[in-house]
């Protein structure tokens, strides 16, 4: 279990969506999944003002962070410190893969264990190790699951919603040895404890994500369900976190109305069963907790979002997964068209920072504007706004920031390009647009019946047999002949 | 620490605080987190006359097996959980306020968490049934419990055996996890572990169907002590 064979890139993200549509079972377990997520958060935000007020502070708290990130990052910095923790910074996938590779050979380790977490999916840490001969072990029930069957997640909250519980007994049943085949869940999930159990005793790494960091504390916040991240940060000698450099806090008392947005928009539930909060490793006296902790603090592009104001929001987002849960677009094509760590609308407006606007170009675009992931968002991202600023800075070179994007531009097409310079000279003008649409309904026959990507799902677009304008004036002259 | 890594990692934090700084951006007002949740209508509809009730509706709803007890019981019940459950092995800490009543309650089936967890670690993950600990608070909001791991009884007490046993005084209960985090300040003085638990271990990562016990503990049982009322009131 160790390389994977599903790696997509988001540049197939097109192709990928038409093989996924046309996939009537994929489609009916995001159908599925999407409802029962829907209809659970729902039950938590009855009364629309609850869900708008509590939105205000986690909104507020957000925002009043990041624009104070680099202070906060200070601050945060010095508290672990004085703690004990040692605080690395990783400008990109490669720097963060390379701590983690020194911490591992300075303990000799060839195997972590690991709790859940987006981040090292985005800098794909399990691939990146076992190049170097270590073994990183999912520990979350569903990344164990996609781990063993080579697959990549599909959901950032539930990563293996794309499986139905065959497909996991089929799997269990051939991977895990001594294992036959059930398909009840209560014994599959006892079979994964119990290969996961041996990891978490025998693990000397455990590795997790961060879900809030706290600056006037040095507390780092994990929220989970199932007991994995607390075993991996309280088993193992050594513990890593590894989280953006966005998820700090002023304040203690910060992260309770994020953390009761984050369950309830996530899961729909009041609360997790553990809201873990670290603060340091072990100290003396203490007969359990890691010995060493590192925090690795990771840009990757973030610092390119902060830098714009139109494209900051972006950063306040708490990974709930709710703008996936109510895009239409991402239950229709599923996670893994978007070739991306993080799937959906906020997938579809951080992956541009991460990776470039040059590889990301289709994802922009992967929606309808619909606007339903801006309404759920529970710290109030304008997606639908960003979405569009991103499409238009995929297409035009100046948009009006102070520096362009990486990749800025990467979709533009000279004849697209001109196609809209000319149109809007002809449509600005009633000189040559009058004369323009007298000739374009008279000559309608000549419309070409296929017109390239519009056509492939849609009838022919053909110019009226009249215009408008003349339509009206044949009406009043016949009203005056009266 | 290496020295190149030692300049690798000030050449990264260097080149990501030049570009955060690099762009000035004004300070927000920082947000009144009291304000709203002394005004929020779901806590003020309220009333704290039925806040224990409340406590262990919610708890319940998590599966968190409630036990309710009075503080000349609670070690009676606490020997009749260990009996139907058949645990045979049952860890906790010293020094606490309850580490002589369960001695005498569990006696040769009561183990101390003595060693270091690399001592202990066998035992621990092969041959206990039960960890027993203290409670700190429980929030009636949402029925959870709030747990402070000390050097007494540590982090691994409460998450690796496969049924915990928490014990709660009932005038412990606060409303909100605000309220706890605000009134006991912990902000100034964050032990290296604190954690909110709210039933046994659990997951839906299959198909959606959930199911306990995914690698925590598979039960929770709460022994509340009813400190708060008389003792004829307290239900068996």
């Amino acid at each position: 279990m160790s390389v994977t064979e599903h790696i997509v890139r988001p540049e197939d993200f097109k192709l990928r969506s038409r093989e996924a549509v046309a996939d009537p079972k994929l489609r009916s377990n995001f159908r599925g999944a999407m409802d029962f997520l829907i209809e659970r958060r729902a039950a938590q935000f009855p009364e629309g003002t609850v869900f708008t007020q509590l939105r205000k502070v986690g909104e507020t708290v957000r925002k009043h962070a990041l624009s104070r990130l680099p202070d906060l990052l200070d601050q945060l910095e010095i508290n672990l410190q004085r703690l004990g923790v040692n605080v690395h910074y990783a400008e990109n996938s490669a720097d963060a893969n390379r701590i983690f590779l020194e911490i591992a050979k300075r303990h000799h380790a060839d195997m972590m264990i690991k709790g859940k977490s987006m981040v090292s999916e985005e800098i794909e840490l399990n691939q990146a190790m076992a190049t170097e001969g270590i073994e990183c072990i999912e520990s979350d029930m569903g990344e164990y699951i996609l781990q063993i069957d080579g697959d990549r997640p599909s959901h950032i909250i539930m990563p293996a919603i794309h499986k139905t519980k065959q497909d996991i007994a089929k799997l269990f049943s051939e991977k895990i040895p001594g294992a036959t085949y059930t398909e009840d869940v209560d014994e599959l999930i006892a079979m994964g404890r119990s290969v996961l159990r041996d990891k978490f005793r025998d693990a000397r790494i455990g590795v997790s994500g961060v879900n809030f960091m706290v600056a006037e504390t040095g507390t780092l916040a994990l929220v989970e369900n199932e007991g994995n991240g607390r075993m991996c940060t309280t088993i193992p000698d050594v513990h890593i976190a590894i989280t953006g450099i966005e998820k700090v806090v002023e304040k203690l008392e910060h992260i309770v109305p994020l953390y009761a947005l984050l369950t309830r928009s996530a899961t729909g539930q009041a609360v997790s069963t553990y809201f873990n909060l670290i603060t340091g490793p072990r100290r003396v006296g203490e007969k359990d907790g890691p010995r060493e902790m590192h925090l690795i603090l990771l840009d990757n592009g973030r610092t390119q979002a902060y830098r714009e104001e139109k494209f900051r929001a972006t950063l306040q987002c708490i990974r709930c997964g709710a703008c996936m849960n109510h895009c239409p677009v991402y239950t229709r094509v599923g996670g893994h068209s978007y070739g991306t760590a993080y799937p959906g609308p906020i997938g579809s407006i951080i992956s541009p920072h991460l990776l470039g606007l040059s590889e990301t170009r289709d994802l922009p675009t992967a929606s309808s504007l619909c606007g339903a992931c801006g309404e759920v968002c529970p710290v109030g991202i304008p997606i639908p706004e960003i979405l569009m600023r991103l499409r238009e800075a995929a297409r035009n070179n100046n948009v009006g920031t102070d520096q362009a994007l990486r990749g800025q531009a990467s979709a533009r097409k000279v004849l697209e390009a001109l196609t809209w310079k000319a149109w809007r000279i002809l449509y600005s003008n009633s000189f040559l647009y009058r004369p323009f649409v007298w000739v374009a309904s008279r000559l309608r026959w000549l419309t070409p019946k296929n017109q390239a990507g519009w056509t492939k799902s849609r009838a022919p677009l053909r110019p009226a047999p009249r215009a408008m304008r003349e339509l009206l004036a044949q009406r009043n002259k016949q009203r005056e002949n009266k | 620490m290496s020295a190149t890594h030692l300049s690798e990692n000030q050449r990264a934090r260097s080149a990501i605080f030049k570009r955060l700084r690099e762009m000035p951006v004004s300070p927000l007002p920082a947000p009144d987190v009291q304000t709203y949740f002394r005004t929020q209508p779901t806590v003020l509809a309220q009333s704290s006359a039925n806040r224990i009730e409340r406590f262990i509706t919610q708890a319940k709803s998590w599966r968190t097996e409630i036990i309710e007890a009075t503080p000349g019981t609670w070690q009676e019940y606490i020997a009749e959980v260990a009996q139907k459950k058949s645990l045979q092995r049952l860890l906790a800490g010293r020094g606490t306020a309850f580490s002589d009543g369960l001695n005498r309650a569990l006696s040769n089936k009561l183990s101390w968490y003595d060693e270091d967890l690399s001592e202990i670690k066998p035992i621990l993950f092969s041959e206990t049934d039960a960890g027993i600990t203290t409670v700190r608070s429980g929030v009636a909001e949402t029925g959870s419990l709030i747990v402070w791991p000390t050097h007494n009884e540590p982090r691994s007490l409460s998450l690796v055996p496969p049924v915990h046993i928490a014990i709660l005084y009932a005038s412990d209960i606060v409303e909100t996890l605000y309220e706890a985090v605000s009134t006991q300040d912990w902000a100034s003085g964050m032990p290296t572990n604190a954690l909110l638990i709210s039933g046994p271990s659990r997951t839906s990562d299959i198909q959606r169907t959930l199911a306990y016990g995914a690698h925590g503990p598979k039960e929770l049982v709460l022994i509340l002590i009813r400190d708060d009322v008389a003792a004829a009131q307290v239900r068996a």
